[in-house]
């Protein structure tokens, strides 16, 4: 019953709130008590540290992506798990041999992906 | 229920048409989570909580990551990389835009659209254990072998991605 997520809502909307919160303190806080002074230092991003070098958007390499696909395809293997485990002492042995089945295809596909050396970084 | 369903239809809209309009392909992706979470709030309104949850882990989870790899990995910054090659592409899409919004605006007022009962009310399905546990009864017995080929298809996939992505094989 969608009743039944209220208190999800409820924490979604306390999370909203403290990150809103947070930010008005701030702000308040500074309005109120912070005297502004243009200085060169306030702007650079850390205050001590390194200076970044080149802008944050840079280039990804192209592996990143296919750590991705293979994140999400193992992904959706986890998904059709939960639908089995709850009912799974109702299906018994033939559940397990079904999913065993399910797992097996996929499992010949982890180890396609370690052969090829997917998952080493080049 | 139905006050609530607009609370979240319309954040829903409005992230949708943001993920179009924003020039920032990133801030497109971050509009696009918003989206794909109140499409999820709109499945448990619709009693499909296995559904919502699979939303939220699939596509609010794993596919973003690969639309953000995807964004990284053209370097599409502040749109750049986003020149139009067809000059008359906004005109046009606004007319035929227009003229589906009219066609469909007909179509809704001239006719009611009646809910499609299922199989199981509401009810019978909190009887039987809730939607996860009918969803996985259904799922290993009556559509086996759809869910079997899934693993098939799901192979296909992974050698797809390492033959299209890997560099040496």
């Amino acid at each position: 019953m969608p009743e039944d997520y209220l208190p999800i809502l409820i924490y979604f909307l306390i999370a909203v709130g403290f990150a809103l919160a947070g930010i008005a303190t701030s702000h308040l806080l500074s309005f109120l008590f912070v005297r502004r002074r243009a200085a060169k230092d306030k702007l650079i991003p850390y205050e001590s540290g390194m200076l970044p070098q080149g802008p944050a958007r840079r280039r990804f390499h192209v592996q990143f992506y296919l750590v991705a696909v293979l994140f999400i395809l193992f992904d959706i293997e986890i998904v059709f798990l939960f639908p089995w485990a709850v009912v799974f002492r109702e299906l018994q042995i033939l559940g397990l041999i079904e999913m065993g089945l399910f797992i097996l295809v996929l499992f010949l596909g982890l180890i396609y992906v370690w052969k090829k050396g997917a998952l080493e970084w080049e | 229920m139905e006050a609530f369903f607009w609370v979240v239809a319309i954040p829903a809209t409005v992230s949708a048409v943001g993920v179009v309009m924003m020039r920032d392909t990133v801030y497109s992706a971050l509009l696009l989570v918003v989206h794909l979470l109140a499409v999820a709030v709109l499945f448990v309104l619709l009693n499909a909580q296995l559904i919502a949850a699979v939303q939220v882990v699939v596509y609010a989870g794993a596919i973003m990551v690969l639309f953000l790899f995807v964004i990284m990995m053209l370097g599409l910054g502040r749109g750049e990389g986003v020149k139009e090659k067809l000059p008359l592409q906004r005109p046009v899409a606004l007319l035929f835009g227009g003229a589906m919004a009219i066609l469909l605006g007909v179509v809704m007022s001239q006719t009611t659209i009646q809910p499609v009962a299922g199989a199981l009310t509401p009810g019978d399905v909190l009887a039987m254990g809730g939607n996860t546990q009918v969803v996985g009864r259904l799922l290993f017995s009556d559509y086996l072998l759809a869910f079997e080929v899934t693993s098939i298809l799901l192979l296909v996939a992974i050698i797809g991605a390492v033959v299209l992505a890997k560099r040496r094989l």
